[in-house]
């Protein structure tokens, strides 16, 4: 006999959590049932692969777990992960040809610590190639489909992950976040993500594109099912180099601390209904200037007076650096990813050629057909901004420069507690618009880049929808190690609106 | 500032990259492009500054951690050259280098 689970695709973890408690059903169906929703909605090209009998194992030793009482809040629900983070199991592609073949002898301490939990693995979620993009439209194995439209694009470089979980092909799914890759696609795609401060999540197993910026984060319907993802994945790593030692900050469970972050500090006006009283939000105006789309700044707005109600008030920032970011970034990160890729050279792993003459001719073939247009292109921008005569003027001015934007955040943080604004200047664009244009589609990233500069945790939460009936995502700025507040912060939010709970009609 | 097709070829060369005719033509009109937008950095007035390198560094001395010099990884030796292109007798093999 077959139960009827038809809703359950776009329930949160804790209503998932409940579920398997109540044995209204086992790890094993639910495993069964999101394989067959990512099989049966393989046109949106979210899943780069999957395996039953792996997902269906893992799901069985859940159940075994439960079986035994010996579970976490996540013991029995389904990930998946984008596919930059490595698997021992599922092929790691980074979406690029260079590893169209690629099994890691090792797992991702993201995806161990995740397994650890008891969490069941879906499979491997498409992506811009080696995360480098704003569109997903740079994967080697073909662009994502929007779920809201199928013509546009999800976002990038998490595309495959946002994409996954607005259609309820996957509760939750991992994403990594360079210059916006987990918030910008949060926001078009409708769905809530957090990139955590730089060093807390281990960067181990995350295939590299610019090391001081790479951070993983989670992508779920909500910020309670972020907390809970979040809480599993943080911890030092020591083998990670930048890992952040562990803060009493994360001792309790940021998940635990929900409804309780703000009650630490004594607010004489706090109230049930104003459970956010005397918190200060910056708005820095230069998020709203020349480029935005007017739809956006109205969702903004509106998600600004709803902290208000919740009893914030609105503070006027500025972060002056703001359009810096952009060339800052764009130095940056191509200079660590030239190095990083270096690493691709068709000798110990990866594309081989067919066809050379010698070592130099093998190397220089097997990268020309392994990577794709816009990898060359960051990776000569680069060797260009490292080589001799141009490091200082490029690499190392821009180094400074992002000195500077870091510390524009720390003068704003002493006129508040969190900053907002909007994740990205419009909504997901069409399929092909951008792509012939490098530097349109960077201007793109203009909100996103100066937290990742910064090291600063950010996050999206779906505030609204313009008039083609696109999400909008509201953004999120906090100070390091500000992650539960921030949550906190977003939960209220989300108690009082619903934008969070609204899916795609083709997926409901 | 603006590059010449003999800078991509530099470039391709310095990145171990081959490309085609018809790529540097793109490459060289994309780059210049990039190049006109990072140029606004050039205006910055960055005198005395420490270049940033590790983001937490704004708030807290960082440096890098040194681990005991001990044995911690086991042989792995099998399980790490599945992916190899091209092994014999768990050696990479690669064309010859030396005639």
């Amino acid at each position: 006999m077959t139960r009827d689970f038809s809703s359950l695709h776009h329930q949160s973890l804790t209503q998932l959590r409940a579920a398997l408690d109540t044995k209204k059903i086992s790890a094993l169906e639910l495993a069964e049932y999101f394989l067959v929703r990512a099989e049966t909605n393989t046109d949106l090209n979210a899943f780069l692969h999957i395996d039953r009998d792996l997902t269906l194992a893992e799901a069985r030793a859940a159940d075994a777990q439960i079986a035994s009482g010996n579970i976490t809040a996540l013991t029995g629900i389904p990930i998946a992960h984008k596919d930059i983070f490595v698997t021992q199991q599922w092929r790691t592609t980074a979406g690029s040809r260079m590893l169209e073949n690629y099994v890691s002898p090792f797992d991702a301490t993201v995806v161990e610590k995740l397994k650890t939990a008891g969490m069941v693995c879906l499979g491997k979620l498409n992506c811009d190639e080696f995360a480098m993009g704003s569109s997903n439209e740079n994967s080697a194995f073909g662009a994502v489909k929007n779920p809201w439209d199928r013509s546009r694009i999800p976002g990038g470089s998490s595309g495959g992950s946002a994409a996954a979980v607005a259609a309820g092909l996957a509760p939750a799914a991992t994403g990594t976040d360079t210059g916006g890759s987990l918030r910008q696609p949060a926001a078009m795609c409708g769905i809530t993500a957090i990139k955590p401060t730089y060093g807390t999540v281990s960067r181990y197993g995350m295939v590299a594109f610019a090391s001081s910026l790479d951070q993983g984060g989670p992508m779920a319907k909500s910020a309670e099912d972020c907390a809970l993802l979040l809480d599993a994945m943080i911890g030092f790593d020591a083998k990670d180099s930048t890992s952040v030692a562990t803060l009493d900050k994360y001792k309790t469970p940021i998940s635990a601390r929900l409804l309780t972050a703000f009650a630490l500090t004594s607010r004489a006006d706090a109230s049930v209904s104003r459970p956010l009283a005397g918190v200060r939000i910056g708005v820095p105006q230069e998020f709203f200037g020349e480029g935005l789309s007017s739809e956006i700044a109205q969702a903004v707005d509106a998600a600004l007076a709803e902290f208000e109600k919740l009893g914030a008030v609105r503070v006027e920032i500025s972060l002056p650096r703001t359009s810096l970011s952009i060339p800052v970034y764009y130095v940056i990160a191509p200079a660590e990813a030239s190095s990083n890729l270096s690493r691709f050279d068709g000798v110990r792993y990866g594309h081989r050629a067919a066809e050379y003459k010698n070592l130099a001719d093998m190397i220089g073939k097997s990268r020309a057909e392994g990577l794709g247009a816009e990898v060359k292109r960051r990776i000569l921008v680069g060797a260009y901004v490292l080589s001799h005569g141009y490091y200082d003027a490029y690499y190392l001015q821009a180094q400074k420069v992002r000195r500077l934007i870091s510390q524009d955040f720390q003068e704003a943080f002493k006129k508040c507690d969190f900053i907002m604004g909007p994740v990205a200047p419009t909504t997901a664009w069409k399929m092909g618009e951008k792509s012939n244009d490098p530097v349109a589609m960077y201007l793109e990233d203009i909100y996103t880049l100066g937290v990742s500069l910064a090291g600063l945790p950010g996050m999206s939460v779906p505030c609204g929808f313009g008039h083609n009936g696109m999400p909008i995502g509201l953004q999120i700025m906090g100070n390091y190690f500000e992650e539960a507040r921030m949550l906190a912060a977003a939960h209220q939010y989300q108690l009082a609106t619903d934008w969070h709970t609204r899916s795609p009609e083709a997926f409901q | 500032m603006s590059l010449i097709s003999d800078d991509i070829h530099r470039l391709a060369k310095l990145a171990r990259i081959d490309i085609t005719p018809a790529e540097t033509a793109r490459m060289l009109k994309e780059l210049n492009n990039i190049f006109s937008m990072v140029e606004t950095l050039q205006a910055v007035d960055t005198a005395g500054l420490e270049p940033l390198c590790h983001p937490i560094a704004i708030v807290q001395k960082m440096q890098l951690r040194l681990r005991a010099d001990v044995v911690t990884e086991v042989e792995h030796r099998e399980a790490n050259m599945v992916n190899a292109p091209q092994q014999e007798n768990g050696l990479f093999l690669v064309p010859k280098v030396l005639e």
